[in-house]
């Protein structure tokens, strides 16, 4: 079962590594949100998976009766969760008052606290860039 | 630097700066003058061969001692420190009383004479190391004191930069030093004799070292940062040049002798550099006209001489050496100190534009004449005898006494020259129109002067009283071994004496044309193409200029070159690591998985690949919450409806903000859709970070999983913390103070973007 969720672990990341390579900053962002998912669900597969028995206690006994679900890398992911959330919120609120600031989502064009860039050091003739 | 030269009001001094300045200097002089005295008393002590040590325990783990170690060698330079300190702490309040800033100088002074004494006493290899950084990082301050002058601070700063340099060199030096030979403690590598010669490591070792004592010492081919530190007000260049800064070095190989000497590496390395800097030194000194920098040229030859002297193994070579030592620190600080008067009372110190001050500076010209005797080596002045026996050790000094003695004659017969030019000629020439009416010193300037040239007066007269209390010991801690010194004005007619009588007449040859000379060094350094302080500059430059570069190179500023080597060394060092440690291996049989897991799995790579691809931001939401939603039924399958839960509810808040901003924000391109010629890269690198992501996720989960926290909380949850539900117990009881600063960082989170959105275009639109 954790075969499965490594692959799709391992997809989520291919796809976060390929936003976060655009130039577009709104696609990188698409590319965090991406990578907490896949950071989460690596986490609680580390714990490995129990199907569908949830860490409960039922009433009246001490402890849960047989194997239950991973409890600690549960609670771990569930702090995760809402930390990602934050950061995410954050950094969505950045991108936007970047974009007030400096009229562009081009991360290649957000260069008010870098030296102005050489020619040669452009991947793309300068055209191009102002066409896009 | 010239008092008059001083036009900004700022620096000049108030009432309330002079006293303050007067008040530290009456401080370093009660200082200076009580360790003087606390050490003249240890004098006959050390004779007697005893050796003082104080110690305190450092770094203990490591094996540190802070351990303090006062024999012969150390007694001697810790005399000159402080005894000469005392002087100069009476004369620099009354030579900066015009400056503001005078206080300060006279507290960084302080501070230098306690880090000199410590690298003269320090037992620990790593100690003294300190200590000879600090007297690098105080002398930086003071060379730089004039701080508004661009000169004084290029020259503070290439003394900074050379010495500091060296002295990290050095470092490397003494840490192979410290592990060859098992200990850092200089008294027992003194104990352990000359096995170290052996060592596979002894020549990196010594070249390593050396380079320290040569830097910190003015040796070809780094002797250029000395004279331009002459930047600094003189009384702390008569204090750093005549006994204490530059005189590190000599120290260190003083120290270094029983250790790594004796070998024919060592002779030869320093009695080549010495003699080289000895004789280029002192035609250099000739070549000046600033008084200050003709002293400080014939600094450098005496650091050359006694480099030269240390690479010897004869006793008569070391005595040389040491003798010379005390000799030159005495009259060289009178020399710089009369210099300082010069300078002080007329307004210049250029040569040509002096003459005739013997008449208005009656006491400075007798203390000037006695230093400048004894710096030429006059009978019955210290420095004849230390000249006498600097020619018993050349023609002892075994690996080139030829080479030994020419350079000492050829460096003597310059040093009679310069000595006649500085400590003669302004007084005694004909008068010439001076800046300022000469006047003389005040008594707290010329104590000084008067003081060292009689006590190289005096000691010329009574010899033995120096040869037993302060050369014999200094010579024995250099050898290794107890040694008599015998010290006399009269050795009878011998070579020696008959080499002195040439020294004095070539002298008296060069001074009586050294104006012929002086103009043809000039026209020949003209025609030079290069020197080493052209050199340094260009050095530097050439370093900035490769920062520079690389720092284009490395920060191009470019958010994806950036992320593009991060990923790839992800894939480089965690897929080589699998790869080495074995960790890649396929799972062996297909996983049962249920249905409802397999539709979820697909949802979520769907909503994922629809991300990459989507043209439009509406879809590219939808297929982000897709991920989000097929996720939160993963959690929800394998048990963990609670962190479902919340995944369901951030996704649905993660929706709203997303779409709030993106409606905002401009329409994808054309070309982020598009695939170029670096998105191909991208995605083989996006693949590649995938992969090895799941090659890691298999290792990791391969084998059994520790459960035994786990298990703990299972077994408390209901016992302790009255609670059924394990993951809520964990967060809101076990773990609370965690949970707590969770709900600080999406607190301040939530502040930071109220803050954000809040905080309109002011600043830009005011811009």
């Amino acid at each position: 079962m954790e075969t499965v969720l490594a692959i799709l672990v391992g997809s989520l990341v291919a796809a976060t590594v390929f936003l976060m390579l655009s130039r577009n900053i709104v696609k990188f962002l698409f590319g965090l949100v991406l990578l907490g998912n896949a950071a989460n669900l690596l986490i609680f597969a580390a714990g490995r998976l129990t199907y569908a028995r949830p860490g409960l206690i039922p009433d009246g006994a001490a402890a849960p009766l047989g194997d239950v679900a991973n409890a600690l890398p549960q609670a771990m992911v569930l702090t995760a969760i809402v930390i990602g959330f934050g950061l995410t919120a954050f950094a969505f609120a950045l991108v936007y008052r970047a974009y007030q600031e400096l009229g562009t989502t081009d991360t290649d064009e957000m260069r008010v606290a870098e030296p102005p860039l050489d020619a040669s050091q452009l991947d793309t003739p300068a055209q191009d860039r102002r066409a896009a | 630097m010239t008092i008059v030269s001083i036009e900004r009001p700022d620096l000049v001094a108030s009432p309330h700066s002079r006293l303050t300045s007067r008040f530290a200097g009456w401080v370093g002089f009660f200082l200076a003058a009580g360790l003087t005295a606390f050490f003249a008393s240890k004098v006959p002590v050390v004779a007697a061969g005893e050796t003082l040590r104080w110690t305190v325990d450092w770094v203990p783990t490591l094996g540190y001692q802070l351990s303090f170690y006062v024999d012969g060698l150390s007694l001697l330079f810790a005399l000159l420190i402080s005894g000469i300190g005392a002087f100069i702490f009476l004369y620099t309040p009354v030579y900066l009383s015009a400056y503001r800033h005078a206080s300060r100088l006279v507290v960084v002074l302080i501070l230098f004479m306690i880090s000199m004494l410590g690298l003269v006493m320090a037992d620990d290899m790593i100690a003294l190391f300190v200590f000879w950084e600090l007297t690098t990082i105080t002398s930086y301050i003071l060379i730089g004191f004039d701080h508004d002058n661009a000169k004084a601070r290029r020259c503070a700063l290439q003394a900074l930069l050379v010495t500091g340099a060296g002295g990290l060199v050095m470092l490397a030096g003494f840490v192979l030093l410290g592990s060859a030979a098992g200990t850092f403690q200089l008294s027992e590598l003194k104990a352990q004799g000359f096995h170290l010669a052996e060592h596979a490591a002894y020549l990196p070792i010594l070249i390593l070292i050396l380079i320290g004592a040569f830097t910190k010492s003015a040796q070809i081919p780094f002797h250029f940062w000395l004279p331009n530190a002459m930047a600094a007000p003189t009384p702390i260049s008569a204090y750093l040049h005549s006994a204490t800064m530059v005189k590190g070095g000599v120290y260190l190989m003083a120290r270094m002798h029983p250790v790594l000497g004796g070998t024919p590496e060592w002779a030869w390395i320093l009695t080549i550099i010495g003699a080289a800097t000895a004789v280029v030194a002192s035609v250099l000194a000739l070549r000046q006209t600033d008084l200050k920098l003709a002293l400080a040229y014939t600094t450098v030859m005496a650091l050359g001489t006694l480099t030269m002297f240390l690479g010897a193994e004869a006793g008569v070579a070391i005595a040389a050496a040491v003798t010379f030592l005390l000799v030159h620190a005495l009259y060289k600080c009178a020399l710089f100190l009369v210099v300082g008067i010069i300078d002080h009372g007329t307004g210049t110190r250029d040569a040509p534009r002096l003459g005739g001050l013997a008449r208005a500076m009656p006491i400075t010209t007798a203390a000037a004449a006695a230093a400048a005797l004894s710096m030429a080596g006059f009978p019955p002045f210290l420095g004849f005898i230390g000249k006498e026996l600097k020619y018993e050790g050349a023609l002892a000094i075994a690996s080139e006494p030829g080479l030994a003695i020419t350079a000492a004659v050829a460096a003597n017969a310059m040093m009679v020259a310069v000595a006649a030019i500085v400590g003669l000629r302004p007084f005694f020439a004909r008068p010439v129109a001076t800046p300022k009416v000469p006047h003389e010193a005040p008594f707290r300037m010329w104590i000084g002067p008067v003081t060292l040239a009689a006590l190289g007066l005096f000691f010329g007269l009574v010899p033995p009283l120096v040869a037993n209390g302060l050369v014999q010991p200094a010579v024995a801690s250099v050898l290794g071994a107890p040694q008599v010194v015998k010290l006399a004005l009269w050795h009878g007619i011998n070579l020696p004496l008959l080499l002195s009588v040439v020294t004095l007449l070539l002298g008296v040859l060069v001074y009586v044309r050294h104006l012929q000379i002086r103009d043809s060094l000039a026209a020949f350094e003209a025609r030079l193409p290069t020197d080493t302080d052209r050199v340094y500059d260009l050095s530097i430059d050439a370093l900035k200029d490769l920062a520079a570069w690389q720092t284009r190179l490395i920060q191009s500023g470019v958010l994806r070159r950036y992320l593009f080597v991060v990923f790839a060394v992800v894939v480089l060092a965690v897929g080589g690591t699998l790869l080495m440690k074995d960790g890649l291996r396929l799972p062996q049989a297909w996983p049962d998985v249920p249905l409802p897991v397999w539709g979820m799995t697909a949802l979520v790579l769907a909503g994922a690949v629809l991300t990459v691809l989507a043209k439009s931001r509406l879809l590219a939401i939808c297929a982000l919450g897709s991920v989000g939603f097929g996720v939160a039924l993963i959690f929800l399958m394998y048990g963990a409806p609670d962190v479902a839960m919340t995944q369901l509810l951030v996704e649905i808040l993660f929706v709203i903000i997303i779409a709030i901003v993106l409606l905002r924000l401009p329409r994808f391109g054309k070309r982020t859709a598009g695939l170029g010629a670096s998105r191909w890269q991208d995605g083989v690198l996006a693949v590649g970070t995938g992969l090895v992501t799941t090659a890691l996720m298999l290792a990791a989960t391969r084998g059994p999983i520790d459960r035994e926290i786990t298990a703990y909380f299972e077994a408390n949850s209901a016992t302790e913390a009255y609670g059924r539900n394990i993951v809520n117990v964990i967060l809101v009881d076990f773990r609370a103070l965690d949970t707590l600063g969770e709900i600080l960082v999406v607190a301040v989170a939530a502040f930071a973007v109220v803050g954000l959105v809040k905080l309109r275009q002011r600043r830009w639109r005011a811009s």
